[in-house]
């Protein structure tokens, strides 16, 4: 049997399934405490409370995911995926990436803006990024949400290709994310 | 169902059926998790008291007063600092508690969401502050001139806003509403005797601000102090009844002309629980004797228009707490939070209207 290093790629690098099954809980977590934090007065707190280093924990991996990704090679495309499948998959990725760095930033931003202090855990607080103003933070406000919807509509769509080329077209697409062969 | 081979020739071709099957599973997978979303976010449960939905009911209480606060809308800011004797060192880690000053932004307000009510005797008045700390940390609080809060949950607080709202035949409060509230919420027909029966202070500067709500302190060696905390006024308070109002803002120019002639200052103080005391209802009063540790006094020694103070685009959220402080498991708390946060970015995002009180005025 040919080893790892070898045989040809069929499987993306360790750190990358790893990278992209930690960070697909992360984001999708946050996903699901932003909307209760808009919806529940009860609850408001201890999940901001989460929200917040969540979300810087996000932005840290996603540098390194970033860094990752630019340095490790990919497994090539399954054959099955059309030429327009694969603009989409490659347009849908870099909106990924994108999204996940623009919310927690955006959402750093909006504390700071707000005048808030930019709490972690405990004593230990992030400095803010921008000088207070009530007009950007209402837009970065509006902006957080508009952008958190946006990842929740590319993340449903990146779904729904897994779905559909594992269950309707069976090409294996998933194994290439996954531990078993 | 399998997750699919590598090889895609080894795979006999789906069915008709098998497919449709197939896709209609991926449309459930798909429609689940849309549905557990906007679920989560309240869209599939309008019954859900939300921030939204209370930040709306101060609005049709109050009417729509574009770029105030939707409670507590006519204010003035004020700054100083708090000088930490360092005697709540014992009971909290807070770095607040050890000896020195720290500098505070603060706000004195009428509670209501009319930004132009006129000043009066029985007005409730709010003392809002951030005190700066150490760190980038904060506390910020939010304390009220009445002995115990009106409602213990953001349902009751909700309810009595409805209840409160004029009736557009009268332009008042239908007394029908208001008493099926009550019935309703018996503690909050309690509280609201108790405040009734309290007498007001004349003046912001004679006047005792309490947090209402309860607070865990935890000192350097772990251990949790239960409390509430009151700012006391050095000032004794006036004997004689409440001077008659000269004017819609007597009680801000009063304040005004008493902050430009010296500064003023409270003693804040730490009132500690006693167990089988209620940490998780703002109704119900603290017996009088529990223990009060004077842990600093605060100066006011700057008054300033809202139109210039940053005191008006800062939200006195009370959960801004520094290590040491934290929440008890007061429903409210939580609620203020949330119900801030939403009054806070709606009135950031619209434009500003002069406030009623001018610093100005004060001086005659």
């Amino acid at each position: 049997m040919p080893s790892e290093s070898t045989r040809p790629r069929t499987q993306f690098a360790m750190l990358s399934r790893i990278l992209h099954w930690l960070m697909a809980a992360m984001l999708l977590s946050m996903l699901f405490i932003g909307a209760a934090m808009v919806s529940s007065l009860s609850a408001y707190h201890r999940l901001l409370a989460i929200h917040r280093p969540l979300g810087i924990a996000i932005l840290v991996l996603a540098v390194a995911r970033a860094l990752n990704r630019l340095f490790t090679p990919l497994p090539p495309f399954p054959e099955t995926m059309s030429s327009l499948e694969r603009r989409l998959a490659s347009v849908s990725e870099k909106l990924l990436y994108t999204l996940m760095f623009a919310l927690p930033l955006v959402g750093w931003s909006m504390l700071s803006a707000g005048g808030y202090p930019i709490v972690m855990c405990g004593a230990f607080h992030l400095p803010p990024i921008l000088a207070p103003s009530p007009l950007l933070y209402a837009a970065l406000r509006e902006a957080h949400t508009v952008l958190a919807y946006a990842l929740f509509v590319t993340f449903l769509g990146h779904l729904s290709a897994i779905l559909f080329h594992t269950f309707i077209v069976r090409d294996g697409i998933l194994r290439r994310m996954l531990w078993r062969r | 169902m399998s997750i699919g081979s590598n090889s895609i020739a080894s795979r006999p071709p789906l069915s008709e059926s098998s497919r449709i099957a197939r896709l209609g599973l991926i449309a459930l997978v798909l429609g689940a998790v849309v549905v557990a979303f906007a679920f989560t976010g309240g869209l599939l449960r309008p019954e859900a008291l939300t921030p939204s939905k209370m930040i709306d009911a101060f609005e049709r209480a109050n009417g729509q007063h574009p770029g105030f606060r939707r409670n507590h809308a006519k204010g003035v800011g004020v700054s100083g600092y708090f000088q930490s004797n360092g005697q709540g060192t014992a009971l909290s880690k807070a770095s607040v508690f050890r000896a020195g000053r720290y500098p505070i932004i603060g706000r004195l307000a009428l509670a209501g969401g009319k930004p132009s009510a006129a000043d009066a005797p029985s007005s409730v008045r709010s003392m809002a502050l951030l005190i700066k700390l150490p760190n980038g940390e904060e506390w910020r609080t939010g304390m009220n001139d009445i002995p115990v809060f009106g409602v213990s949950t953001p349902q009751a607080f909700y309810e009595q806003l409805l209840a409160n709202a004029p009736d557009p035949k009268t332009g008042k409060p239908d007394p029908a509403k208001l008493s099926a509230f009550f019935s309703r919420f018996p503690s909050a027909a309690k509280a609201s005797q108790l405040i009734r029966s309290q007498p007001k202070a004349p003046s912001f500067d004679s006047d005792t601000f309490n947090s209402l709500n309860s607070f865990r302190f935890t000192n350097d060696a772990g251990a949790v102090q239960a409390v509430r905390w009151s700012m006391v006024p050095s000032k004794a308070p006036s004997k004689t009844p409440s001077a008659a109002p000269t004017g819609p803002n007597y009680l801000f120019d009063a304040l005004i002309a008493a902050v430009h002639l010296q500064p003023i200052e409270w003693h804040l103080n730490i009132v500690l629980a006693e167990p089988g005391d209620p940490l998780d209802d703002a109704t119900v009063p603290w017996p009088d004797d529990r223990p009060r540790v004077d842990v600093g006094t605060l100066r006011i020694d700057h008054v300033e228009s809202e139109d210039t103070s940053s005191a008006r685009d800062i939200n006195f959220d009370p959960l801004v707490l520094p290590e040491g402080i934290g929440p008890s498991a007061d429903p409210l708390l939580s609620a203020r939070s949330a119900a801030y946060s939403e009054s806070f970015t709606r009135r950031e995002g619209e434009h500003k209207t002069p406030s009623a009180v001018s610093t100005t005025s004060g001086v005659q």
